[in-house]
């Protein structure tokens, strides 16, 4: 019987949620699944934790903050060698890209990063399927089946599993290493708006231009009761604080109807809305990437759209 | 001060694209090679901090065959002064690790301050080759940088989070940090850099011993358009397709 170990993301003391889906993401492969808990007070999250798939948790007490990679790094090497997984999974955030890698390196894993599917046929190798060239190709990725593998799931493309999970609980005693990263100062955003929560996001991209042109969609968007994304250059460029970046870094999420002007669609995006129900992209350049990904779609310049928007509002 | 960075080549690929015939590339007849955005931005903080330093290099160093050269040469028209490229017949130019051995056969050889590798490459996206570098080298990874400033042997920077979450970090040299992209504007280059770049010599370093590959490419395929989804183009202009926007966000909202 195969054995899964799902790695738990915990960012301020609370599972995110990928960790839900990740467990999905393993249990489809049938078998057990460990769900490890690494954090300061992790047994404040068993609850959290007992997901319906999961048959255990492991506990590691970590005195270090949820940024610390090397310390996860360490926790994750002492609960593949304690759990003996044929297959690790975590989510594909920055928090666990940051150490993945290594990991498989040093334990000799096969890694596949992004995967956006996970099966494996009939006592044949686990194959994962990632998405590349801006979402153009898929491709399937073969693990060595003679060694476990890695496998980092995309957020928001497997269902979350249900809380009301009934796995055993215990805890595993693992000495961490301090960082060599040392933490000088934690900076958060201003948040002045919460993408996750939007039934309607506006987005713009770098075709809009203009930070006073931001700011004509802005109004639009706060007039139709949409809530204001971004791809990432606008607020590399400082037009948008970051809480308004949709994509691997900003924001993932998945509203109802997400409406994308000027955006032509680069993987790390594209990996942040592109399970949104239903996708509108709107672009004068009718090669976008991202009208690959649209249900409703129009080769138009964004500026006449917003001015005509404006009169509907 | 002695910054190494890690350059690669990425593929843009082709709205129609199809594959070679064992089904694990994309044909070269439809793809557009250029060099990865973000190791750009990781070259213009090479840059940075070497003039700052006052004194010391940068240098490139890319893992392929021949095709690396014109990543590197790229590159190079920005300013760097030297370029190095790293391959041996064996390596798996898509599996990170295996791309990390190779780059690490030149941080032996170079015995650099500070690697630098760009967040990860446009086209794969798989966010490996600098952390995997910095654990065979045995050095700290600061993943997703920017602001990189150096004082003696400690480097200063801000390291991203999702949902604009900015820790500001240091770390002892030697280190590898990646390197966000927009996390500067890179430089164009002068003529001259222009010049010297086109005619620079690109030594070849061979990695003496490579990991076994855990993962393989089994086949490629054109994705099925937005999983599932069919495009419906709306025609008609500016008007049309604002209308069909507004009523979209009224049939969410009732």
């Amino acid at each position: 019987m195969t054995r899964s170990l799902v790695l738990a993301e915990v960012i301020d003391g609370v599972l995110a949620p990928v960790t839900a889906q990740a467990v999905t993401a393993a249990a489809s492969l049938g078998g057990d699944v460990v769900l490890a808990v690494v954090t300061q007070e992790p047994h404040d999250l068993i609850e959290a934790a007992s997901l319906v798939g999961v048959t255990e948790i492991v506990t590691v007490a970590a005195p270090g903050s949820d940024r610390d990679h090397e310390q996860a790094l360490a926790a994750a090497a002492a609960l593949v060698a304690d759990v003996d997984p044929d297959q690790v999974l975590a989510g594909f955030t920055i928090r666990s890209s940051a150490y993945a890698a290594a990991l498989g390196h040093l334990l000799d894993l096969g890694v596949v990063t992004d995967a956006i599917a996970l099966r494996r046929d009939e006592s044949g190798p686990l194959i994962a399927t990632r998405s590349v060239y801006d979402g153009r190709v898929h491709a399937e990725v073969e693990l060595d089946a003679s060694r476990p593998g890695l496998v980092l799931v995309r957020p928001s493309t497997w269902e979350a599993a249900e809380p009301g999970g009934s796995p055993t609980v215990r805890s595993l005693a693992v000495d961490l290493p301090e960082s060599r990263v040392r933490s000088v100062e934690l900076v958060r955003p201003s948040g002045d708006v919460d993408l996750t929560r939007a039934d309607v996001i506006f987005s713009v991209g770098r075709g809009v231009g203009s930070q006073e042109n931001v700011a004509v969609f802005a109004e639009v968007a706060a007039k139709f009761g949409a809530a204001l994304g971004s791809s990432r250059p606008i607020v590399d460029a400082g037009w948008l604080p970051a809480s308004h970046q949709v994509g691997q870094t900003g924001t993932t999420v998945k509203p109802r109807l997400y409406v994308a002007f000027g955006i032509s669609g680069a993987l790390h995006h594209l990996a942040g809305m592109q399970n949104s129900q239903t996708i509108v992209v709107v672009n004068s350049d009718k090669n976008a990437p991202l009208f690959g990904h649209a249900d409703v779609g129009a080769v138009e310049d964004i500026h006449d759209v917003v001015e005509q928007l404006n009169l509907l509002a | 001060m002695k910054v190494l960075v890690c350059v690669t080549q990425v593929l843009e690929v082709s709205t129609y694209v199809e594959f070679t015939a064992d089904g694990r590339a994309v044909d070269p007849a439809f793809v557009t090679a250029l060099v990865n955005e973000a190791d750009l931005c990781a070259v213009e903080e090479a840059l940075v901090l070497v003039e700052h330093a006052g004194d010391g290099e940068v240098v490139l160093v890319s893992a392929g065959e021949g095709e690396a050269d014109e990543a590197l040469r790229s590159a190079l028209s920005l300013g760097p002064q030297r370029a190095v490229r790293a391959w041996a017949d064996g390596v798996v130019a898509s599996d990170p690790r295996s791309v990390a051995a190779a780059l690490m056969a030149v941080v032996e050889s170079e015995s650099p301050d500070l690697v630098l590798t760009g967040v990860q490459s446009s086209d794969t996206g798989a966010q490996s080759v600098g952390p995997v570098l910095a654990a065979m080298w045995g050095v700290a990874c600061v993943p997703v940088g920017r602001r990189l400033s150096a004082s003696g042997s400690t480097l200063a920077l801000e390291r991203e989070f999702e949902g604009g979450i900015v820790e500001r970090v240091e770390v002892d040299l030697p280190a590898v940090v990646t390197v966000q992209v927009g996390a500067n504007t890179p430089r164009y280059g002068s003529f001259k850099d222009k010049m010297r770049a086109k005619k620079a010599d690109i030594d070849v370093v061979v990695p003496s011993s490579l990991p076994p590959s855990r993962t393989t490419v089994a086949r490629l395929c054109v994705a099925l358009t937005g999983a599932g989804r069919s495009l419906e183009l709306i025609e008609g202009g500016p008007a049309a397709v604002a209308a069909r926007i507004a009523d979209l966000v009224r049939e969410v909202q009732s």
